[in-house]
């Protein structure tokens, strides 16, 4: 197997911690794994991007082709956007619905939105909505994981596993918020997963 | 077997650690910090005593790893591309010296600036300096780059240069580690003579430097970083460096068609290069960087060979290697699904919300508003973002300390009042003595020190100007009623805005320290305080 999965948001917002999870799941999992990070300047508010790649066979490049993406998750609708040239022909963009809004240009919302659902494979996911239901706005980021989950080739009990190794340090309870956030955001994955096949 | 999932930086530190490092040296600088801030988070490094306390500067930084290695231990020094400007009379003359106990010099290069000003090519120090130069390809390479180096370095006492770029430093994957070495004992030099460069023993050590540069080539021709790996398909040769190597396999998954050169280590080794140009028709060379091997095989006449790079278009003149531009070069392209979207826009970083450089900077325009603009020199560092909207309050962004200079040769030039922003840590960087030329000629500039008592910008590293700051400007003779230090704080603006006015239109120099924590650093401390309360 292989999954090259571009992760994408706003310094900030969490995804390197999602990255960590995945790359945690997949290590115990005994695959191979390459992951570049943004670090120093582009971090504060700028836009920030993360190249996970993961296979069972040997890994060269550090960073993802462009046009050979199989997913791109977003914490942030048009900073997915930023990637689409990433895409692999059956490549998903999955991503959260809120625009984080820290420029004066910041396109029209109904706008981002429609280029994102007029792409042929992509998923809308209101992920502060969900993970307010089940947990706090925090675990947003794990809703958008869980979203992200069923196109990984990774079970879902193993990366459950991973939150769970990751988040141990803060508690049980914060374990569970995210555990249950995380199965809501795959929840709705498969249920828009289901009507769009 | 050990392993760990490490990140290029990490893997240099590990490899350091394991081969038997007592000291780094280091300040901070994207992409090469995380080596640093590695070797102190470990615990067993702390335990033995490894050195890791952040120097003022490269340069020192520099100097005290020499000094490690005359006294027989193994050190490394760590720094940004740019940084080795600022280490390299210490670092070319450490060349002339030679090591003593093994001395590494990792520079990490920023291809395409994602945080730099420009994006000079490392390797071109290590050939100026005549060191040899290991150039890892992926992060095991880079762990095991750290022991062959020292190795290296002592075999022949030399410093050993280790470039790594962007994409490796900040990329992680598994790594295994190899048994760990103890650390050398003390030891001083044999030639007490060794490490004095009075012109009589500099020319000795020189032509003992130059005699040396055979056995250089010899072990990159030998290095277990360089291979030579023959394929049928001679049509094309491809000399692949450093990680220019993993864009190339990335495109040939199921192995390459032709013959590939993957080079790691340097000098140049000619006699691999020599084979590959007389077997194949054509040679590809993809370096991640300038052209720095490519110039070395055209050479100035360019005309026997078929060679294909970045000097004749094949490969971009500028920017960093990636998978699709190499396999452009190859002609491979790789098809694209989705175009563009066209209403993304650019969303540059920012300074965070209730970063006290704003408050420095709304207080600074107001107080310069009816002058011409056009007046403000200024720094590296978070602060640098005050040439962007909405501050459009800053001229310059030149090198460490130069807002300091360039406003005094502005002054000289007759500019009145002429301004510099620098942050503390740059201040005790390279401020300083920029600082004393004007204290000397009573230069009439206005040096706003915008102190957030941190390294800011790298991620919060100890400054080394943490608590010094009046002392040193004392120190260097600025009059002390023109110390002036301020609290950036909007319920301040007013008072700071006059106090400014009073102090540039002062004929002579003038310190205003802004003095107020970065936000982030505060907010960790308050974290941490909460945490040991519970």
């Amino acid at each position: 197997m292989k999954r090259d999965i571009i992760l994408a948001g706003v310094g900030g917002q969490g995804i390197l911690t999602i990255a960590t999870i995945i790359g945690y799941a997949a290590v115990e999992r005994g695959l191979s794994l390459k992951q570049a990070e943004v670090h120093g300047m582009s971090q504060r508010g700028g836009d920030v991007q993360s190249h996970l790649r993961i296979s069972d066979a040997p890994i060269y490049s550090d960073l993802i082709p462009e046009g050979r993406a199989d997913l791109i998750l977003g914490i942030e609708p048009m900073e997915t956007l930023r990637y689409t040239t990433y895409l692999a022909p059956d490549g998903w963009l999955i991503t959260n619905r809120k625009p984080f809004v820290n420029i004066t240009d910041y396109p029209d919302y109904e706008t981002v939105w429609k280029e994102i659902e007029d792409l042929p494979r992509s998923i809308l996911v209101d992920g502060e909505k969900l993970a307010r239901e089940v947990a706090t706005a925090r675990s947003m980021n794990m809703v958008i994981l869980g979203a992200g989950s069923p196109f990984l080739d990774i079970p879902a009990e193993d990366l459950e596993g991973a939150i769970t190794a990751i988040f141990s340090r803060k508690g049980d309870a914060v374990v569970e918020q995210n555990i249950a956030a995380f199965r809501s955001g795959r929840a709705f994955a498969e249920e828009s997963n289901l009507a769009t096949e | 077997m050990k392993r760990m999932l490490l990140l290029g930086d990490e893997a240099i530190a590990q490899g350091a650690l394991d081969a038997g490092l007592s000291g780094v040296y280091a300040y901070p600088g994207t992409p090469s910090t995380e080596i640093t801030e590695y070797i102190q988070k470990v615990k067993e490094a702390r335990e033995r005593g490894v050195h890791s306390d952040w120097s003022a500067n490269e340069k020192t930084a520099m100097e005290a790893a020499l000094g490690m290695s005359y006294a027989g231990k193994r050190a490394m020094v760590c720094m940004k591309h740019v940084g080795l400007n600022v280490a390299a009379d210490g670092f070319v003359n450490a060349g002339i010296t030679g090591a003593n106990g093994g001395l590494l010099v990792l520079v990490a290069d920023d291809p395409s600036m994602h945080s730099s000003q420009n994006e000079q090519d490392s390797r071109y120090y290590g050939k100026f300096a005549l060191v040899p130069m290991i150039e890892p390809s992926n992060q095991q390479e880079t762990y095991e780059a750290a022991g062959h180096a020292f190795a290296l370095s002592e075999k022949y006492a030399t410093p050993v240069l280790v470039r790594i770029t962007t994409r490796l430093a900040h990329s992680r994957a598994g790594v295994e580690l190899s048994d760990p070495r103890a650390e050398n004992d003390l030891r001083l030099p044999a030639d007490k003579r060794q490490f004095v460069l009075l012109p009589s023993i500099a020319r000795k050590n020189y032509q003992s430097l130059l005699g040396k540069q055979v056995a250089f080539e010899e072990e990159a021709e030998n290095s277990p970083f360089n291979k030579y790996i023959d394929a049928e398909d001679r049509s094309l040769g491809i000399i692949a460096c450093g990680i220019g190597y993993n864009y190339l396999m990335e495109n040939f998954p199921e192995g390459c068609p032709h013959p590939v050169l993957k080079l790691s280590q340097y000098p140049v080794p000619r006699n691999h290069v020599k084979r590959m140009l007389d077997e194949c028709e054509r040679v590809l060379i993809l370096e991640e960087g300038a052209p720095f091997v490519e110039e070395q095989i055209r050479g100035l006449m360019d005309a026997t060979y078929n060679i294909l790079g970045r000097l004749d278009g094949t490969v971009p003149r500028a920017g960093e290697l990636n998978p699709n531009i190499v396999a452009k070069s190859l002609g491979r392209e790789i098809a694209l699904t989705e175009d563009k979207s066209e209403i993304v826009r650019p969303r540059p970083p920012e300074l965070c919300p209730g970063c006290p450089h704003i408050d420095s900077y709304n207080a600074l325009n107001q107080a310069l508003m009816e002058l011409e603009p056009g007046r403000v020199f200024s720094d590296i560092g978070c602060y640098t973002r005050g040439a962007l909207e909405p501050f459009n309050a800053i001229n310059s962004c030149v090198d460490m300390g130069a807002s300091i200079t360039m406003a005094k040769g502005a002054a000289d030039a007759g500019l009145f009042p002429a301004v510099a922003v620098i942050g503390d840590s740059t201040f005790t960087h390279s401020g300083m003595t920029g600082l004393l030329d004007a204290i000397i000629e009573d230069s009439p500039i206005t040096v706003m020190i915008v102190d957030n008592e941190t390294t800011g910008m790298t991620g919060g590293q100890t400054s080394s100007a943490r608590g010094k700051l009046e002392d040193i400007c004392k120190g260097l003779g600025v009059p002390e009623d023109h110390i002036r230090v301020v609290e950036p704080l909007k319920k301040y603006h007013d008072e700071n805005v006059a106090m400014i006015k009073e102090e540039l239109y002062h004929k002579g120099v003038s310190v205003i320290i802004e003095r107020r924590e970065c936000i982030q650093t505060a907010k960790i401390a308050r974290k941490l305080a909460k945490e040991v309360k519970s």
